[in-house]
């Protein structure tokens, strides 16, 4: 086990340890590289897929304008563009990159449990990012089956990339399904197994709680997508017909027979769902303690929010087949999957007053994070309430397939995960470079995200209640649209390339903030947790120094009445000072 | 999918009784010496062991997706169930017998019998590899009677379960080469112990999948 080796080495000898730029950097097992490393790559292959996005939006705002940009690129642009934000930026960022950072370090560990398997995951991830990417430049190009790469149009002649983009597609998924193994077991052990002394799980920080169960949802989870990835593998390659069935394609008899594409849906969903879950999860959780922080008041109803992750966690894998009103079903199933999907609305609803009533009459620091952090409030309300409408049947059928629910999942999981992303990285980047970054471009970066993306996304609702379709790469002259959505189209593409520009600010800040910012000091934002404590800022390769720490309290006992300091770290015993609620009791 | 949504509930519910269990009666906001004395460890078995559990929570659902997929294709009118080969028998014997034959080494490894062990793990490594073998030549059997991958699914679905079979069953070859290396070498004999004990529970988990899928093979 590398890490206890390291916890028996002394600490000189460890300060001197010659290594070379290549251990160091490259083949690290420490899991504060590993988790820069999934996020330097998540955020890489986001800004591919951010620039993506506003190729469609050119086509979409100002329709034939551009010759660059025929059908079929569109559909790869949508495909790549969905699958890599949902898989290979937010799956990855949040668990790779958040969960390899924050976990040993708020656990009070000194690694990851298995590091060498943690080391794997993320080459492994390199590698499906690699043959993902590969896509673009085979011949016949990238798959633009849409990202649910539902079958039989995925495999059959007419879509594009049905030579090798899909292929190339269906191996990246399974190679990054390998990878996210070795990361969540070691996420999940660690969790379990490593914390430090004192650390109960419930003395955790959300963020872990958040993270942890996300991974357990992600490891039961995309074993559904991996057997519909190798079954419809052995449908393109093989000529099996799980999924196929016989049908005429460009105008020629195909030789499947008899498969069932409505089985791949099912697949596909269940992993689907629980994947919005997988990206929401660490996002509440985060945001849950940069909200504590920066209203300098302890989270409101800690337990409550445990239980809600526990809740919406268990409920996730039950709410897939409401992906697949349209599909046509039974309509007692229906019933069922809309029952269940305005259930976990209540767990999720009470997250929301949770983190409201945590900035009440809070303390509140309008920095940076917590802009992003209350923007989230707004964007995933937003988000949050169209799902409602989206959840029942008899709603759900006339706005299918149009850009109402295109807004809707932006709004939920794409705008509001993502500012929980920044939220975090401003809020954690003095922790991992021991550097502050520009407060004024990141409120450049900030304002101009929030109501860019507003602007982008708030209309787009109206045009899906137009009854706009999605996915068309042109609508052509219908009678339903008034002119006036085309303008409203044209706007909103608009936004979307202030938006996309708006991120070089963030950029730029980080890189120079890095290279030449002020020094942060080991706890800049006053907060509780254990990654505020560390000896080194950067924390340095085993965390702690010689000594592990110990825990005596909760990670949210700020503004104790009767404190002179606004927070009390989790190390404090209590018999220094009393623990939130005991109200100048000391115990001795 | 019904195989799969049972499955998935049974771990849910076991996930999350036992957070639950943790969570009540609990005010982490009030100081708590007895919590001050935890020692940090959820479960007092080894890491490696919380691991590999974990990991068999995710084959499980694994194996569990396939069945739930098999079932579903089963219902269209195309599917015409296949005529085992007989040699499959012979491979549910042979994997029967390399689990009791990990069972046994790992006895040997409790003991300390080195001896016994490296015995132990000539015989189980054998066995299994006898039944990869047996495996192989099922498909060569199929493939001689007609029935190919291409010409039904339930063809496709024997091909592809034994394989993803196979597969899980030559990872635990790997970690059993590792472990026969290092009884010859003399290495580490806590860790060779962990290794045996680890790997004896993946046997049986193996053979408990195979039973399942070959149950469900023959009956349909």
């Amino acid at each position: 086990m590398a890490y206890v080796a390291i916890a028996d080495r002394d600490h000189d000898e460890e300060h001197h340890d010659p290594q070379t730029f290549i251990t160091k950097y490259v083949y690290s097992q420490d899991h504060k590289v590993i988790a820069i490393q999934y996020g330097v790559i998540a955020i890489f292959v986001g800004l591919i897929s951010m620039g993506l996005s506003v190729m469609m939006r050119l086509q979409l705002g100002f329709p034939d304008q551009f010759s660059l940009i025929t059908p079929e690129n569109y559909y790869q642009f949508v495909t790549m563009h969905g699958m890599i934000m949902v898989v290979y930026l937010l799956t990855a960022l949040f668990l790779g990159g958040f969960g390899n950072y924050l976990i040993p370090l708020m656990c009070g560990s000194r690694d990851m449990v298995f590091p060498f398997m943690n080391m794997l995951s993320v080459w492994v991830y390199l590698l499906s990012v690699i043959i993902l990417l590969a896509s673009f430049f085979v011949p016949g190009g990238a798959t633009g089956a849409g990202w649910t790469l539902y079958p039989p149009h995925a495999i059959s002649p007419g879509t594009p990339g049905t030579d090798w983009g899909i292929i190339l597609m269906l191996v990246s998924l399974a190679v990054f399904i390998v990878a996210f193994t070795m990361g969540g077991l070691n996420y999940v052990t660690t969790v379990l197994q490593a914390r430090c002394k004192g650390m109960t799980m419930m003395r955790l920080p959300l963020s872990v709680w958040g993270i942890f169960m996300a991974t357990v949802l992600g490891l039961l989870a995309f074993p559904a997508l991996l057997v519909a990835a190798v079954m419809m593998l052995l449908d393109k390659i093989l000529l099996t017909s799980f999924f196929m069935p016989a049908i005429i394609a460009a105008g020629e008899n195909v030789s499947y027979t008899g498969g069932t594409p409505i089985l791949f849906q099912h697949l596909f969903w269940f992993f689907g769902h629980p994947e919005v879950y997988i990206v929401a999860l660490p996002a509440f959780g985060m945001v849950s303690d940069v909200l504590a922080t920066h209203a300098r008041k302890n989270i409101f109803g800690y337990r409550m929010m445990v239980w809600a992750i526990l809740a919406i966690g268990g409920l996730s894998f039950v709410v897939w087949a409401h992906h697949m009103y349209v599909s046509g079903m039974n309509p007692y199933f229906g019933f069922f999957f809309a029952t269940t999907t305005l259930i976990i609305a209540v767990p999720t609803a009470l997250k929301v007053y949770n983190w409201v009533l945590t900035l009440w009459q809070g303390n509140i620091h309008l920095r940076v994070p917590m802009l992003f952090a209350i923007a989230f409030i707004f964007t995933f309300i937003h988000g949050g309430l169209t799902g409602l409408f989206l959840g029942n049947v008899i709603v759900d059928l006339p706005l299918s397939d149009t850009y109402f629910v295109v807004a809707h999942f932006h709004m939920v999981m794409g705008v509001s995960p993502v500012l929980v992303v920044f939220a975090s990285i401003y809020h954690w980047f003095p922790k991992m470079s021991g550097k502050m970054f520009n407060e004024t471009l990141g409120r450049w970066h900030f304002w101009l995200t929030f109501l860019g993306t507003y602007s982008i996304y708030l209309p787009m609702h109206y045009l899906g209640f137009l009854g706009v379709p999605r996915r068309y790469f042109a609508m052509g002259n219908t009678d339903f649209m008034p002119a006036s959505a085309q303008t409203l189209n044209a706007s909103m593409t608009i936004a979307a390339i202030v938006v996309a520009l708006a991120q070089f600010i963030f950029i730029y800040n980080m890189i120079t903030s890095l290279r030449s910012g002020k020094k942060a000091g080991p706890n800049p934002w006053g907060a509780t947790s254990l990654e505020w404590l560390t000896p080194d800022t950067p924390p340095k390769h085993g965390n702690w120094g010689d000594d592990l720490p110990v825990v005596h309290r909760w990670a949210y006992d700020y503004s104790v009445p009767g404190q002179e300091q606004d927070f009390t770290p989790q190390t404090v015993p209590a018999s220094e000072v009393p623990v939130g609620r005991d109200h100048g009791v000391t115990h001795s | 999918m019904t195989v799969t949504l049972i499955f998935l509930a049974v771990i849910m519910v076991t996930v999350i009784t036992w957070l639950l269990r943790q969570t009540l009666n609990v005010q982490p906001w009030v100081s708590d010496p007895v919590a001050d004395a935890a020692s940090g460890k959820s479960l007092p078995t080894h890491t490696k062991t919380v691991g590999l559990t974990t990991f068999l929570a995710v084959a499980t659902s694994l194996f569990a997706l396939f069945v739930s997929a098999y079932t579903l294709r089963m219902q269209m009118v195309d599917w015409r169930p296949l005529t085992e080969p007989n040699v499959l028998w012979l491979n549910t014997a042979l994997l029967v017998l390399a689990s009791v034959a990990y069972h046994w080494t790992r006895s040997q490894a409790v003991k300390g019998n080195l001896s016994g062990l490296k015995i132990g793990l000539v015989l189980s490594g054998t066995l299994s590899i006898l039944f990869l073998a047996g495996q192989y030549s099922a498909w060569g059997d199929l493939n001689e009677s007609g029935y190919y991958l291409t010409s039904n699914p339930a063809n496709a679905f024997f091909y592809l379960l034994t394989a993803v079979h196979g597969i899980h069953l030559l990872g635990g070859l790997y970690v059993w080469a590792r472990s026969t290396v290092s009884a010859w070498r003399g290495g580490d004999a806590a860790a060779l112990r962990l290794s045996v004990e680890l790997c004896t529970v993946y046997w049986h988990f193996l053979l408990f999948v195979w039973l399942v899928l070959f149950a469900l093979l023959l009956s349909t």
